[in-house]
């Protein structure tokens, strides 16, 4: 098993040096600089200043040579500095990384737990009423857009019920610690993570239903119901634990989409995540801030998707670790 | 008892009890509105709204303006002027101290500005006209001129020149520096706190020079980049202030409508954001006149005032805007008039050419105006091709001169030598740089006399040139004029007195406080 991670692990790191280097060209690919995004926000802009801050961001150097210098920083795990912001990129990331870790983790517990559930009903009750229901809610979820969901949310939830607040990581000013302060984040928490987990469920709910029938028709499941097993213990241990391979490669590939979907959310809701500095950095230029958050996030994906390697062989112990 | 002395009696009570409701309480938390994050806190580094907004409570500068722009001091306490208009004598405020406790001095005016040459390209050009600046005691600077320069003593606010503590600066990189994100200046707030993301902290300064004040103990800026989610946190009783500019057009009648719920349009005097289409002078259909003078009577203003601004602002005559000195009405006038727009397309021989149209991409407000102004000027026969970019791209496009037109706003900085000027006169067209003249307007008639007002004296004199400026700039178009923008700010009720001067919430909130 690991010589399995080291191996994948070894191939991470090219796929990241990888990412960089397209992502370094794409950026700059992009009408408009941080230079002149600056020079215009300062009210004023002339030749000198412009100069002086392609200087300062070393956007005067040859392309190459900058290509050089970042990815001799990243070998450093150095993420270079941003001007924008006045800070280094590790620690801007740092400050916002837990967020959006506790944002999208809890969406795809809720998402992945939800899906399942809702998965196994309908296929237990394929046909009838309930299915339908679960079906036709699992879609409204996913044909939604996200942003929209987060709005009606809001105006369900916080405008017109006031159960849950509207934005935010924590209720400013209140400085609550402890088990008041768990409290106080779980339900700013909500929303956001509800919203971001009901479109996700609605794949899951789909693949595990069509997955699950699939395997009921299979001829272990009509041996397991010979041997006279219950059909609460079929379901379980042999229907859901088979069917559910498809569902955690689904999981896998979505790691990537969360945490596009958490750049939506994170701004309706205003959660402080890397999402959101991750727009605000795309819309401002930022290169090195940018591309420090692609880095990360790469990271996170590719982990992501070792442990889905890894979640293969507890669920199907037949896999082996195969490269 | 009569009823007249009845009446005097209840007259008296009422004026009594106005007078106290209005004496100042001292204590609360204002919880506002910042939108976008501010990338920093130095005022020096960074000059864009969000960063005023919030490190106008942090720093100051020597003086302050009043609605009418009037200077008044702030660290400077009183200032004189020569007769020949060239020395300008500042005399410093006493027991100023910064929030670490240094106190401010003369040496911090002359280090501040050494900074500023380098680091604020605005306060840069406010200087070009500055010979030498000395501190002959702790507490007096004077500035010598190498002519005289009739806005110069308009140019002290905390945005334009804000006042950077020399020992914790001098010999630093400035990009680098610490202190960027936790400043420290002379201000009625001190930076307590900022949770990236979330929310930045500032606190009272219980050692603020003007006694009694600040009356607040504490504001939050509360980040939350959604509009809508901006509109919402105010209706749930969330945040208190929404600075103009923080919630879209189309939410504040419903806003301003809310219980206990102000609303003004102040405190933008001295900015006073101006509205326009970049045409470009250079080539194509824009390079004649007539089809410029077209775009001005084809385009509905007061529709785009009264439907898409919700009647806020006011339809702009010209170059200046009316809430800044030297202002004239007295120029051609261009109604909306389709006929004569047609009229004038002809008579210049436009043919259909494609006008390729940039639209700014600030929001929904400003992507309905992008629509409404195409559908102005296809109504009279002119073929535009809308093209969407973010504002980083826009920039790029209109400072590569990659255009035809495109939608913008300026600040105007109360006077024509500088917020005006700039975008008319030749020596301001410099290729690869935005909000200069980058219509690629030349007129040498214009030139000299933007270069005559800055230096003229008295002041009638500047008013002469400048009226006589705006006549020719509106006879030639060389860019289409739009409103005279209004960012209303709305408040809570119990807020009082948070905006007292031209520059409004972005000059901190030192006089405001909550009536509880």
């Amino acid at each position: 098993m690991l010589s399995f991670v080291a191996q994948r692990v070894a191939k991470g790191v090219i796929v990241l040096l990888a990412i960089v280097v397209l992502n370094f060209f794409l950026i700059r690919l992009a009408p408009g600089d941080p230079a002149v995004v600056m020079a215009g926000e300062a009210g004023a802009s002339d030749q000198i200043f412009v100069q002086q801050l392609r200087e300062k961001f070393g956007l005067d150097k040859p392309l190459p040579e900058q290509l050089f210098i970042y990815v001799k920083g990243i070998a450093t795990l150095d993420l270079g500095f941003s001007f924008r912001q006045q800070a280094p990129v590790s620690k801007l990331i740092l400050e916002r990384l837990p967020a959006t870790l506790l944002l999208t983790l809890t969406a795809f517990t809720i998402s992945l737990m939800l899906g399942v559930l809702f998965g196994t009903f309908a296929a237990r009750f394929a046909g009838t009423f309930l299915d339908t229901a679960i079906t036709v809610f699992a879609l409204i979820f996913y044909a939604m857009p996200i942003f929209w969901v987060a709005l009606m949310g809001i105006l369900l939830f916080s405008v017109t019920m006031e159960w849950l607040p509207s934005f935010g990581y924590e209720t400013v000013g209140a400085n609550l610690t402890g088990l008041a302060h768990v409290i106080d984040v779980a339900k700013h928490l909500i929303m956001p993570a509800m919203t971001l987990g009901l479109f996700f469920m609605a794949t899951y709910t789909r693949m595990t239903r069509a997955s699950m029938l699939e395997v009921k028709r299979l001829d272990f499941v009509k041996t397991a119901r010979a041997k006279g097993l219950s059909d609460a213990v079929i379901q379980r241990r042999h229907v859901l634990r088979n069917a559910l391979l498809p569902v955690v490669t689904l999981a896998g590939v979505h790691s990537g989409t969360l945490i596009g979907g958490a750049v939506i959310t994170e701004t309706v809701f205003a959660w402080p995540g890397i999402g959101r500095l991750m727009y605000d950095a795309l819309l401002q230029r930022d290169y090195n801030l940018l591309l420090g958050v692609f880095v990360i996030c790469s990271a996170m994906v590719l982990i992501f998707n070792l442990i889905t390697d890894l979640v293969y062989r507890l669920v199907d112990p037949r896999i082996e670790y195969a490269t | 008892m009569s009823k007249r002395v009845l009446l005097g009696i209840l007259l008296a009570c009422g004026l009594t009890t106005l007078a106290l409701a209005q004496e100042p309480k001292t204590g609360g938390v204002i919880n506002a509105v910042i939108q976008p994050e501010p990338p920093g806190l130095m005022l020096a580094m960074v000059q864009n709204g969000p960063v005023q907004m919030v490190s106008g409570n942090i720093f100051e500068g020597l003086l302050r303006y009043s609605p009418k722009l009037e200077p008044q001091p702030e660290l400077a306490e009183s200032w004189s002027v020569s007769e020949d208009a060239k020395t300008y004598t500042f005399k410093l405020r006493k027991g100023v101290t910064w929030h670490d406790g240094k106190p401010f001095t003369a040496a911090d005016v002359l280090f501040s500005i050494e900074m500023l040459k380098q680091t604020h390209a605005r306060a840069r050009n406010n200087l070009m006209q500055v010979d030498k600046v000395e501190a002959p005691d702790d507490y007096t600077v004077v500035f010598t001129l190498k002519q005289p320069f009739g806005p110069f003593l308009g140019i002290f606010e905390v945005g334009s020149m804000p006042m950077v503590p020399k020992h914790l600066y001098e010999g630093t990189d400035f990009k680098t520096n610490p202190y960027n994100n936790a400043p420290i200046g002379t201000g009625p707030f001190m930076f307590k706190e900022w949770q990236k993301g979330s929310f930045i902290r500032l606190v009272k300064n219980p050692h603020y020079y003007e006694k009694g004040k600040p009356y607040l103990d504490e504001i939050y800026w509360q980040v939350i980049p959604d509009a809508a989610a901006r509109s919402v946190a105010y209706e749930t009783g969330k945040v208190d202030v929404l600075p103009g500019g923080s919630v879209e057009n189309f939410d504040v009648p419903r806003l301003s409508k809310l219980k206990d719920t102000c609303v003004t349009g102040a405190g933008w005097e001295f900015f006073s954001p101006l509205a326009w289409l970049w045409l470009n002078n250079r080539q194509g259909p824009l390079a004649d006149k007539r089809v410029r003078q077209a775009v001005m009577y084809a385009i509905d203003r007061d529709f785009a005032k009264d439907v898409i601004w919700n009647g806020l602002g006011k339809v702009a005559t010209g170059p200046s805007a009316s809430t800044i000195k030297y202002y004239t009405d007295d120029v051609p006038k261009y109604p909306y008039d389709p006929a004569k727009a047609k009229a004038l397309l002809k008579e210049a021989g436009y043919k259909g050419e494609k006008i390729r149209m940039l639209p700014l991409a600030y929001g929904e407000t400003w992507q309905r105006w992008g629509e409404a102004v195409k559908q102005n000027l296809q109504d009279v026969g002119m073929n535009i091709e809308t093209i969407a970019t973010d504002v980083a791209g826009g920039n790029q496009k209109i400072g590569d001169w990659d255009y035809d037109i495109a939608f913008t706003y300026l600040y105007q900085y109360g006077d024509p030598a500088l917020g005006v000027g700039r975008n008319y006169v030749s020596s301001a067209i410099a290729k690869g740089q935005v909000f200069n003249n980058v219509e690629g307007y030349s007129n040498p008639e214009i030139d000299k006399l933007f270069a005559d007002g800055a230096v003229a004296t008295p002041d009638s004199k500047r008013k002469e040139i400048y009226e006589k400026a705006q006549k020719i700039l509106v006879e030639d178009v060389p860019v289409a004029w739009m409103l005279e923008l209004q960012f209303p700010t709305i408040t809570r009720c119990k807020v009082k007195n948070l905006i007292t001067t031209g520059i409004g919430v972005n000059d901190g909130f030192k006089d405001a406080w909550l009536d509880k």
